[in-house]
């Protein structure tokens, strides 16, 4: 080790031998840089991939047009092209297929050909070489639908209320095709009135029936049942039900206008069939459109992504119940954790003696930063929804058991879950900033004859503001990906309606809530069609990704702010 | 204070300085709160069992029933006596509800037997022969919001008119399933008969038929003692008063046209005889007491040449009891002894537990039942005294060294480790063995740190020591950005990208691990022997920065070869090679996806943490090596990574606490099969995905939810302490830096 190598041996034009070279350490040096490269190139890579595959999917991709021979027999196939992958013919040959071409490798290709309802599945794998010439016809039309994934095929014809069909062979294929979306456009309408009723004023009304069961079976319990609160709720109940039906009349009127719509298209194989408009959300004309006209679908079916629900089981539509789910739950979290960690730090920091006991508190509060979140989820579980829970019903909602209220997995507990979770994060981060702060100036303040609290009002606190921001950053950059506990105290695939809405008392706190993080889980490991589904699961870890980032550059700047306000006490 | 101070602000002050105290201090003991629940809830599993008296009254009876059962809500009894009459008695006050008739015709009764544990059907032998099927029934109703039971015995199979050898029967034995209804008796001159009833369903009208089969028994020396059948009637045990016994298969026969005897020997290794016997819940399992106190288990295992074996699996320690009687329960593997001497002992086989050993309890001879839950004990003495005890014995089937240790399970040949948690039978043995899932645990955190560790420490101390400080202020951020990234994305990404794309490309993945570090190696050798001219362009710690392509090339290369080089090594097929060449199984879903999707959740855990211990070693220490003459690599080898080293290994500690307790990841990205195989292409269950799968199904206080948190805290305390030594040793340093 006492060999002496200096700056100019080791930058000489003269290049050492070999082994010099390796004893050097300079080897070592560039491996330890590649450890750099590979973990930064995983990072980017990582989100290149979800920002690719998860924005590509609302792209109107081409519709390919192409016959495929095998073994004598040709079929028509109409559909997008998902992949293609590289396969060895070894492989393809033990799966029984009889190859043609010479090559070691041959080219396989992932179709979406749509139409469920008539050819079984969504999907299918195909052989580049049975392919005969690819045809992108400009007449191909997408439509997607509510019920059966999309279909793909050729307009034939439209007709409002199955009358007087326009049709391509004598109206020509542009009118048809307006004639369609004229009748979509109508259909749309009117199922968003449906949804309005049903959802809004037909909730409501479901809503207030129940609370009505609830008082009756409440004033049983407590033995006040008499003829008089007897005839009262049975007056209300009838006016609520008066009202139910009369909206379900409406709504008869409203699914009769738009049931007999209907337009006929021609599938690859020839076959010509008629479906309902009532069932479209939207159709086009892939092939046919310019980068514009595609760009303006891209940015309407972003916008469905996140402003919709999610339709045939969490496989298409949208996220934004998950999305309003999650940052409900952190927002809910946040107003939790927030008081108790910053009480906690005070304490720990301004009240307790600084002995071995809050010594150990602090390391054992540390820690707990690292304990497993479905340790969290297990106590959550045990703790908040079967034992507090179960008693809040026994206490407060006796009218509705056997049916738990609050003894089930809910929002409040998903919330208080993760508030318990992140609040060692909170804790020291807070601590940390209390410490910062000097302690001339805490007894400036006192020798100008301010008691301690408001020392710590008017002093402390405000500049440990910064870094009660911070702890918070970090316990919503946390709370907000965290899943495998909420798994177990809250949150569920499919919520029928928000937490949040018109019913009194506005904030459902016992909901069950969707999150985007276990939608991510429960649509790419639990769905029926994950091929289906995939696109949309790359979309929605995008779209967390992304919240996450929002939440943390709103709170970093927040801080920031406050830093710049409290710099002069700094110095 | 000064002495303005308004009264107010006093009080405010000592308001605040109560209240965020109580705040304070609350908030602390919610924290403490969890590791105290927790144990709340784990505590009950070793718990012992209790008894205690519940009713004592004078028996209504005037002889000791021949039968005794206890109705599920431990309201009612069931009596049966001689003379073929049975009764339905409140069991508090020994009221009679209902007399019932056991097939008076038939004559006085000789036998009873009970077909199997917690299945309410009786095989009655009559002094004449005759042997009748009675089930006895209970019905609930609530009317005007009261429990009622209404009880009542059905005959079963009056058409076969079942009759056995000549004159009374002294013993019999019932079995009864989907294929057969099979009796055996011994006849008053101590003979052995068998008879099948092989059961046949018309497809059409759905009307079943019997037909009777006799079956041959081969001669058995001994005096029979106690004989049992097997749930499957597949074995007949047979068991001789010296304690020997042999094992008869009911479906072979052997050269001679009788019955094969499959296994033979001796019961008990202290040569004592036979005092009691009892099939367990499930009719797998043999109890055997001697009256030298030995208490066994048996059960057939497969003896490894094509036969079967009557096999010991455990005995129990009875403290010297010598045991009367054994009552197997109705719903677990477990059983109430009592003793000669008025002791009671309850066990449990899987756990091979002794929950309670009472002695000088007032038992006498008589007839004894526990209730289906296991939560009461009957007895009707001969001295005319109907006794109950309550009995509270929650959470038998769990132990220390069954969580732990191998088990013998029933049906198993050998012992084994096996989480088994729940299945559709009522007969089941659930299997609750921590092994397999501390070891799929370790073997996640194993193979995560296998990857993770090298890339971030080696990250972390280029970055911390050689990398211009430019970089550093962009790339540091870059990759703690890693740790705010939902393991729920990374574990989706595994499953669905990286582990088809692993499936698919595992020749290039192979490649990429080797052709990596040698690339680099080789690059950096050219680089050295480039003119001074290019080198000096590139400033002091960039290395990483030109490295990039480098590493993207030789990735995009070992990807793009894949499909060559797996032609030329593996036949085009590098997983089929695995699978047949080297005999390793390979799954989709397997530890090598885990180690790499866990990896880049942990990266940023240790980097962040070695990092900042290598970055703060005092300037001075390494300037002095480096004035000394030491190159920088020996400087950083010989001063820095000592002076850092226990930063980097606190660092390690809380990777490994993360890569122990993450679970999303490893529910998405293995397949959650509990096997104990440390195959890098084979997957795992850990501690937490099991808990992830199984806590929502559990049924609330159950021994199963119970043992769930058991995981839940066994990852609480393993990851509480690993964070702590790596606390403590990052304090260390922070006192050794101070003090540089």
């Amino acid at each position: 080790m006492n060999r002496m190598i200096n700056e100019q041996e080791l930058h000489s034009d003269r290049a050492p031998g070999v082994g010099k070279w390796l004893r050097g350490g300079d080897p070592l040096i560039w491996l330890n840089g590649a450890a750099v490269s590979v973990s930064v190139i995983a990072v980017v890579g990582l989100l290149l991939l979800l920002a690719v595959r998860g924005l590509s999917h609302f792209w109107p991709a081409d519709v390919l047009a192409v016959s495929v021979s095998y073994q004598g027999q040709t079929r028509e196939l109409l559909g997008e092209v998902v992949e293609q992958v590289e396969v060895p013919g070894a492989q393809l040959r033990e799966a029984g297929f009889e190859l043609q071409g010479p090559g070691p490798f041959y080219q396989r290709t992932l179709m979406k050909q749509g139409n469920r309802d008539f050819l079984g599945t969504d999907f299918t794998w195909l052989i580049d070489e049975q392919f005969g010439p690819r045809r992108y016809p400009l007449d191909v039309l997408v439509v997607e639908r509510l019920e059966w994934g999309n279909f793909y095929g050729y307009l034939r014809a439209v007709s409002r209320f199955g009358e007087d069909p326009v049709t391509v062979a004598e109206h020509g294929e542009a009118a048809t095709l307006e004639a369609m979306q004229a009748l979509i456009v109508d259909t749309v309408a009117v199922r968003e009135e449906i949804h309005e009723i049903e959802q809004g004023e037909i909730g409501a009304i479901n809503y207030e029936l129940e609370r009505l069961r609830l008082r009756e079976r409440g004033l049983e319990l407590e033995g006040r049942l008499d003829a008089a609160a007897q005839a009262d709720l049975a007056s209300k109940r009838a006016e609520q039900e008066a009202s139910f039906r009369a909206l379900q009349e409406q709504l008869y009127t409203l699914y009769d206008s738009i049931k007999d719509h209907s337009y006929s298209a021609e599938l690859a194989d020839g076959r010509v069939v008629t479906l309902p408009i009532a069932k479209v959300v939207r159709a086009y004309q892939p092939n046919a459109m310019n980068v514009f006209a595609k760009m303006a679908m891209y940015v309407e079916r972003l916008w469905e992504f996140l402003s919709e629900p999610p339709r045939e089981a969490n496989t298409e539509g949208g996220v934004f119940p998950a999305m309003f789910g999650t940052v409900l739950m952190v927002i809910l979290m946040s107003i939790i954790v927030t008081p108790f960690g910053v009480v906690a730090a005070v304490y720990l920091r301004e009240y307790a003696s600084q002995g071995f006991v809050t010594r150990t508190i602090r390391v054992a509060v540390n820690n707990l930063a690292g304990v497993p979140s479905i340790v969290y989820g297990v106590f959550g579980l045990g703790f908040f929804v079967y034992f507090v829970g179960g008693e809040l019903d026994q206490l407060f909602f006796p009218a509705s058991l056997p049916r738990p209220t609050f003894g089930t997995p809910g929002l409040m507990w998903a919330s208080l879950t993760l508030a318990l979770l992140t609040l060692p994060v909170v804790i020291v981060a807070t601590e940390e900033g209390l410490a910062r702060i000097p302690s001339t100036v805490r007894e400036g303040s006192l020798a100008l004859g301010a008691t301690r609290a408001e020392t710590l009002w008017r002093v402390v606190l405000p500049m440990a503001s910064p870094a009660m921001m911070t702890g918070l950053i970090l316990a919503v950059a946390r709370a907000a990906g965290e899943v495998a506990p909420l798994m177990l105290v809250g949150v569920v695939k499919l919520a029928p309606t928000l937490p949040l809405d018109g019913n009194y008392p506005y904030l459902h706190l016992d909901q069950k809530f969707m999150h985007l993080g276990f939608h991510i889980y429960d649509v790419g490991f639990q769905s029926p069609n994950v091929e289906a589904a995939r696109p949309l699961v790359y979309a929605t870890a995008l779209l967390l990704v992304l919240i996450i980032a929002l939440l943390n550059l709103a709170a970093v700047s927040l801080r920031n702010r406050l830093r710049e306000r409290y710099k002069s006490l700094e110095h | 204070m000064s002495p303005f101070t308004p009264r107010w602000r006093h009080f405010k002050d000592r308001a605040a300085t109560v209240s965020v105290t109580a705040g304070g201090a609350g908030v602390l003991v919610a924290i403490l709160l969890i590791f105290f629940y927790l144990l709340y809830e784990v505590l009950p599993l070793f718990g012992n069992a209790s008894i205690e008296k519940r009713s004592e009254v004078a028996s209504p009876f005037a002889s000791a029933p021949l039968y005794l059962a206890v109705e599920e809500q431990t309201e009612m009894g069931f009596a049966v006596f001689a003379d073929a009459r049975g009764s339905f008695f409140q069991l508090d006050s020994g009221r009679v509800v209902l007399e019932a008739d056991l097939a008076t015709d038939l004559g006085p009764v000789s036998a009873v037997a009970e077909e199997s544990a917690g299945k309410r059907l009786l095989a009655v032998a009559h002094t004449s022969g005759a042997v009748s099927v009675h089930a006895h029934e209970y019905r609930l109703s609530y009317p005007g919001g009261e429990r009622l039971i209404t009880p009542r015995v059905e005959r079963l199979y009056p058409e076969l008119a079942i009759r056995i050898g000549e004159g009374p029967l002294q013993k019999l034995a019932l079995g009864d399933n989907d294929d057969a209804l099979l009796v055996v008796a011994q006849d008053a001159a101590g003979a052995l008969h068998a008879q099948r009833y092989n059961r046949s369903e018309n497809f059409l009208t759905g009307e079943v038929n019997f037909d009777l089969e006799i079956l041959p028994l081969p001669t058995l020396a001994g005096e029979t003692a106690d004989f049992h059948i097997d749930e499957n009637l597949h074995w007949l045990y047979h068991i001789d008063s010296k304690g020997g016994f042999a094992v008869i298969n009911l479906r072979q026969r052997d050269g001679t046209g009788k019955l094969e005897v499959a296994s033979r020997g001796e019961l008990f290794s202290g040569g004592g005889q036979l005092s009691e016997s009892a099939m367990l819940l499930g009719g797998i399992s043999l109890l055997a007491a001697s009256d030298r106190a030995e208490l066994v288990q048996y059960f057939m295992v497969r003896d490894g040449e094509g036969g079967h074996r009557l096999q010991r699996v455990r005995e129990f320690d009875t403290d010297g009891v010598s045991i009367a009687t054994l009552l197997p329960e109705h719903r677990r593997k477990g059983f109430v002894a009592l003793g000669r001497q008025g002791e009671v002992q309850i066990y449990h086989t899987t756990s091979h537990r002794r929950l309670l050993s009472e002695s000088a309890l007032p038992l006498g001879a008589g007839a004894a039942a526990i209730s289906p839950r296991a939560d009461a004990l009957l007895l009707v003495d001969a001295d005319g005294s109907l006794r109950s005890w309550h009995i509270d014995n929650e959470h038998p089937d769990v132990s220390w060294s069954a969580l732990w240790s191998e088990v013998w399970y029933e049906s198993y040949d050998e012992p084994a480790h096996v989480w088994q948690s729940s299945a559709s039978d009522n007969d089941f043995e659930p299997k609750y063995s921590f092994a397999p899932l501390a070891f799929g645990t370790l073997k996640a955190a194993f193979y995560t740190m296998m990857i993770a560790a090298p890339l971030a420490i080696c990250g972390a101390i280029y970055t911390a020591y050689f990398m211009a400080p430019a970089l550093r202020r962009k790339v540091k951020p870059v990759i703690e950005l890693m740790e705010a990234l939902p393991t729920v994305i990374l574990g989706f990404l595994a499953g669905l990208w990286l582990a088809p794309l692993i499936e698919d490309k595992l020749t290039a993945v192979v490649t990429l691990m080797l052709a990596l570090p040698v690339g680099v190696i080789l690059f950096a050798f050219l680089w050295s022997r480039l003119p001074l001219a290019i080198r000096a362009r590139l400033p002091d710690g960039w290395h990483a920065a030109v490295l990039v392509p480098v590493v993207l090339f030789i990735g995009y290369a070992s990807f793009a070869s894949n499909d060559v080089l797996e032609l030329w090594f593996f036949a085009g097929d590098m997983r089929g090679w695995i699978t047949t060449e080297l005999g390793i199984s390979f799954d989709q879903r397997n530890a090598l996806v885990v180690g790499i999707a866990m990896g880049m959740a942990v990266i940023p855990t240790i980097f962040s943490i070695a990092e900042d211990a290598i970055f703060s070693v005092p300037k001075h220490l390494s300037y002095g090596s480096l004035a000394l003459g030491a190159t920088p690599w020996q400087t950083l080898v010989g001063v820095v990574i000592p002076t850092a080293s226990p930063g980097i290994f606190s660092g390690l500690m809380i990777g490994l606490g993360r890569a122990v307790g993450e679970t999303m990841i490893v529910l998405m990205a293995t397949g959650n099969t509990p096997i104990m195989d440390a195959n890098i292409f084979e997957g795992m269950r850990t501690l937490s995905a099991n808990i992830a799968v199984e806590v929502p199904e559990a049924e609330v206080d159950s021994t199963h939810y119970r043992v769930l948190f058991l995981a839940a805290f066994v990852l609480f305390m393993f990851t509480f302490m690993v964070n702590t030594v790596a606390e403590l040793v990052r304090q260390r340093l922070r006192i050794k830096y101070g003090s540089l």
